[in-house]
């Protein structure tokens, strides 16, 4: 529980809650009462709200307090959303005060999200309008669980206890079909101050709380703590000699010693220190909601957005999922759309598969499935370039959520209905076993260090011959080249592969696989490969990390297909090969490769010339002979 | 787990979002209360380090003290600290009131250091409860190309997500402790024992709530003249935070007008 200290000693839990309603039916209203008769204005501020009134020829308005901003002072309307604090007898609430205008809906989510409660307002004369039920569902969607429904402006509705039994009733049954059972329906005058923080006689046939009483009895956040452990990695940190893992604990907790498993590889380890500033590193157990650097007892690839569970209750791995989402950008989600999906801090390329259902929340009635429109609701299927970690929201609030991005906005977000467990099912025990020899034993010997030599470009720009005339040429230095080319790699290991763009990215991560483990064992790793997607090839470069060098062989199209070796430009030409890059405009070339070559103007000597050099300054090859004594 | 352990949790979090999102940020050090604990938050989330520049505005009308401050805890947090001077006063929007005026100077420095630097990102220590516009601010905020906030169409931010991806040429805003209060300031500073000026302790019967330019900010009357007494005083005290600050008070809309052009 979220508790305040207070400088006498005492405690208070805090609660957050979210105001929400209609346009016009009164939040900042009745969020300038609630200032007012807890005694949470600071002083002036009455004085300063009346001035601001009075010089627009205004009777006295509460709304000015939290309507901040000009426009919207100008206009009546609360453009975004605010936050103010004050207290009741037994909360710190800070209550989030959220616009009721549909256009901006995103700002209501971004409020609504961060609250543990909500109170949700409506005008007695008007009655339950679109956007109150919008919100009511949207409350749903984002986990809010305790609603507080008050029934404003019963002034002018001459304090009818019919109108508000009708409002109660109607709401009440809106609520409970989405799962949420209001905490009280409370009929009050914001403006006048009847059952705010007062049960005044012209409600006097009203037994229930006041709105201060109300939000006296809201429950804090529950605690995470109880659920399996969640460490999404968040980033890793080698300032000095340790290797940091960075993150935040989402749920459970952890302890040094604890064996963990690393999704979605499946790798296992033991956390070896718990490390923190200024003093580390710290005893004892980290729970939910910590940041947290940790220290692990064996060298392993990691990478952002990796989650780190125990062993026993790891999260599921997935390249496909459905969700509940909300959609908040102008153009409507619709199947086939690409997307990037952010689960934490693992994003992921995504496509939609299905639209399953959509609906207008604040409409009851439409429902269709073509696409999900602007500030709709729906569910959809999705599937998902990269296997991410996480588990369906019912299991856990915190992983089992995403949110998605169009265009580096956040466009949508929504809840992880369930999750359709990919190639394999559950983590398996991988302990991977470490080399018996050290990286400086073999760079002693082949007097290089090991690396990646990745080289990119048209079929037939000369990607293989330049590949083993590099080979050759370490071999003759004494050094330990390998060769992996896409091709001879398809024929065994990838043979289970077709050339659909999945297939394509699947195909260049298992060679950065494979050449990275040789890399770490000292090996140079001569990929020949065409990788035409710039993105796949971000991809190797993050999986081999520092010991990545991209080579791109620049020689122009007209000449490769001039020599086409392998006959696939004449039989694309005649339509008899799909999916061929080079024909077609799909070669992206890199931007910022270490070495660019044209073989149309070098011969094949000169260019691994030019390949070595670039060897030798980037800190691959050496130079002088290591002295192998100094190593051990 | 208490409210402090959460709110230094939640701004580690948002440190290492920035970090690790942004290609090149730093972070606004004005040597104040909030700016000191961000820097102490800073160096946990990156244990012990600020692996980015601090970068001071400085409008060379601080007081003495503040200066003081700058240099001794600059070198003794290993800071790596630039300097960045503001243009003249002529240089700033002549309709602006007098000590809006005189702040405005800090948003055009600002925008210089921008363009000398080219960060994406920048720290600042602004919250929620100093001033109804800080209130309505995303943790991640976008600027315009110009510096500017553009409030009515801030992108949504939820369940801590940030957008980190501001359009060429522009920059975000970062505000790891916009979830703090000023009392959540001062228990923590106790706390971790963070160093602080001595102006913001009373003396003769004054004291400094909020620190800005020797020109635009006064001393509030206090007694207080420990942390734990400052906190017993904002627990009773109505007083606004910024009501030394002469800017908040010249015209209605005169910080809102400030903070949509690029003022923190």
């Amino acid at each position: 529980m979220n508790m305040i200290v207070t400088p006498n000693g005492t405690t208070r839990p805090q609660v957050r809650i979210v105001i929400v309603g209609h346009v016009d039916h009164g939040k900042s209203t009745l969020v300038g009462r609630l200032l007012h008769e807890t005694g949470s204005l600071p002083d002036g501020k009455l004085d300063m709200l009346k001035a601001v009134s009075a010089r627009r020829g205004m009777p006295f308005e509460w709304s000015f307090l939290l309507d901040a901003l000009q426009t919207e002072r100008d206009q009546g309307i609360t453009i975004d959303t605010t936050q103010i604090r004050f207290r009741t007898n037994s909360r710190d609430i800070v209550l989030i005060d959220a616009p009721g205008h549909a256009e901006f809906l995103r700002n209501m989510i971004t409020g609504a999200s961060q609250a543990d409660g909500a109170v949700l307002i409506i005008d007695a004369l008007e009655g339950v309008r679109d956007q109150t039920r919008r919100h009511g569902y949207l409350l749903h969607l984002l986990g809010v669980k305790q609603v507080a429904v008050v029934v404003n402006k019963m002034d002018r509705v001459d304090f009818s206890a019919a109108r508000f039994k009708e409002i109660s009733d109607e709401i009440s049954a809106h609520l409970q079909g989405l799962g949420v059972k209001p905490t009280a329906v409370i009929p009050i005058s914001a403006r006048e101050g009847d059952g705010v923080a007062e049960r005044t006689d012209r409600i006097g046939w009203y037994k229930g709380p006041t709105v201060v009483e109300a939000l006296d009895r809201l429950e804090p956040a529950r605690p995470l703590e109880a659920l399996a452990l969640r460490l999404p990695v968040q980033a890793i940190y080698k300032f000095d000699d340790r290797r940091i893992v960075a993150g935040r604990i989402e749920s459970g907790s952890l302890v040094a010693g604890d064996e963990i498993v690393i999704m979605p590889a499946g790798k296992i380890a033991r956390i070896k220190t718990v490390e923190s500033w200024p003093v580390t590193p710290v005893a004892g157990r980290q729970g939910a909601g910590r940041s947290v650097g940790i220290t692990l007892d064996r060298e392993l690839f990691l990478e952002r957005g990796d989650i780190i569970a125990h062993a026993n209750s790891a999260p599921r791995e997935t390249r496909r999922l459905r969700a509940r989402i909300f959609w908040l950008h102008d153009k409507p989600l619709a199947k086939g759309d690409q997307l990037l999906v952010r689960c934490g801090p693992k994003e992921s390329r995504a496509t939609v598969v299905a639209i399953e259902k959509a609906v207008d929340p604040g409409e009851l009635s439409s429902v269709e499935n073509k696409a999900i429109g602007r500030n709709h609701v729906g569910e959809i299927d999705i599937s998902l370039s990269n296997p991410i970690a996480t588990d369906p929201y019912t299991e856990n609030p915190r992983t089992g959520r995403l949110v998605i991005e169009v265009s580096g906005r956040i466009a949508g977000g929504g809840l992880v209905l369930s999750v359709d467990a990919g190639q394999r099912a559950l983590p398996v025990d991988i302990v991977p076993v470490e080399s018996a020899l050290r990286p400086d034993e073999r760079s002693a010997r082949y007097r290089h260090n090991g690396a990646v030599v990745w080289l990119t470009g048209l079929p037939a720009s000369g990607k293989s011959t330049l590949a083993k005339a590099l080979e050759r040429r370490l071999f003759s230095n004494g050094g330990s080249p390998i060769l992996l080319d896409g091709d001879t790699l398809r024929a065994g290991l990838n043979s289970d592969l077709g050339f659909s763009a999945a297939d394509r990215s699947e195909n260049i991560r298992r060679l950065a696989e494979v050449a990275t483990h040789l890399a770490r064992n000292g090996h140079i790793a001569i990929v020949a490969a065409v990788s035409p997607a710039r993105e796949d090839r971000a991809t190797a470069r993050r999986i081999a990390d520092t010991s990545f060098r991209e080579i791109y062989v620049a020689t122009p199209a007209e000449i490769c297909e001039e020599r086409d070796p392998k006959g696939h430009y004449k039989k694309a030409r005649a339509g008899t090969l799909a999916s061929f890059t080079g024909i077609g405009t799909d070669y992206e070339r890199p931007e910022a490769a270490e070495l660019v070559i044209d073989t149309s103007t070098r011969t094949v000597a000169e260019a691994a010339d030019e390949i070595e050099q670039m060897l030798k300054t980037t800190g691959v090859l050496f130079d002088e002979l290591v002295d192998l004594a100094a190593n051990i | 787990m208490d409210h402090l352990d959460q709110l230094e949790a939640q701004s580690i979090y948002i440190f290492r979002e920035a970090f690790g999102r942004l290609k090149k940020i730093a972070l606004l050090w004005s040597l104040g209360k909030d700016s000191n604990v961000m820097i102490w938050l800073a160096r946990k989330a990156f244990f012990g380090r600020l692996p980015f520049p601090a970068l001071h505005v400085d409008t060379g009308k601080k007081f003495p003290e503040m200066y003081r401050f700058r240099d001794h805890y600059g070198k003794e947090w290993d800071l790596d600290l630039r300097v960045e001077p503001c243009p003249p006063i002529d240089a700033v929007d002549p309709t602006l009131p007098p000590a809006a005026r005189s702040a405005a100077r800090k948003t055009e420095g600002l925008k210089m250091a921008l363009a000398k630097y080219g960060f994406d990102g920048l720290i600042a220590g602004i919250r929620r409860d100093e001033e109804a516009t800080r209130a309505k601010e995303r943790v991640f905020s976008p600027r315009g190309l110009e510096g500017n906030w553009d409030v009515r169409d801030q992108p949504p931010e939820f369940w801590d997500h940030f957008n980190a991806s501001p359009p060429q040429g522009a920059h975000l805003r970062i505000h790891p402790i916009l979830h703090w209060t000023e009392s959540d300031i001062w228990a923590y500073t106790k706390r971790e024992n963070i160093p602080i000026i001595p102006l913001y302790l009373s003396q003769n019967g004054k004291r400094y709530r909020s620190l800005g330019d020797q020109d635009i900010t006064n001393p509030v009357a206090s007694n207080a003249s420990t942390i734990d007494e400052i906190l017993i005083e904002l627990e009773q005290t109505k007083v606004p935070e910024r009501s030394g600050r002469a800017l908040d008070h010249e015209t209605e809309d005169a910080f809102e007008r400030l903070r949509v052009a690029g003022y923190l």
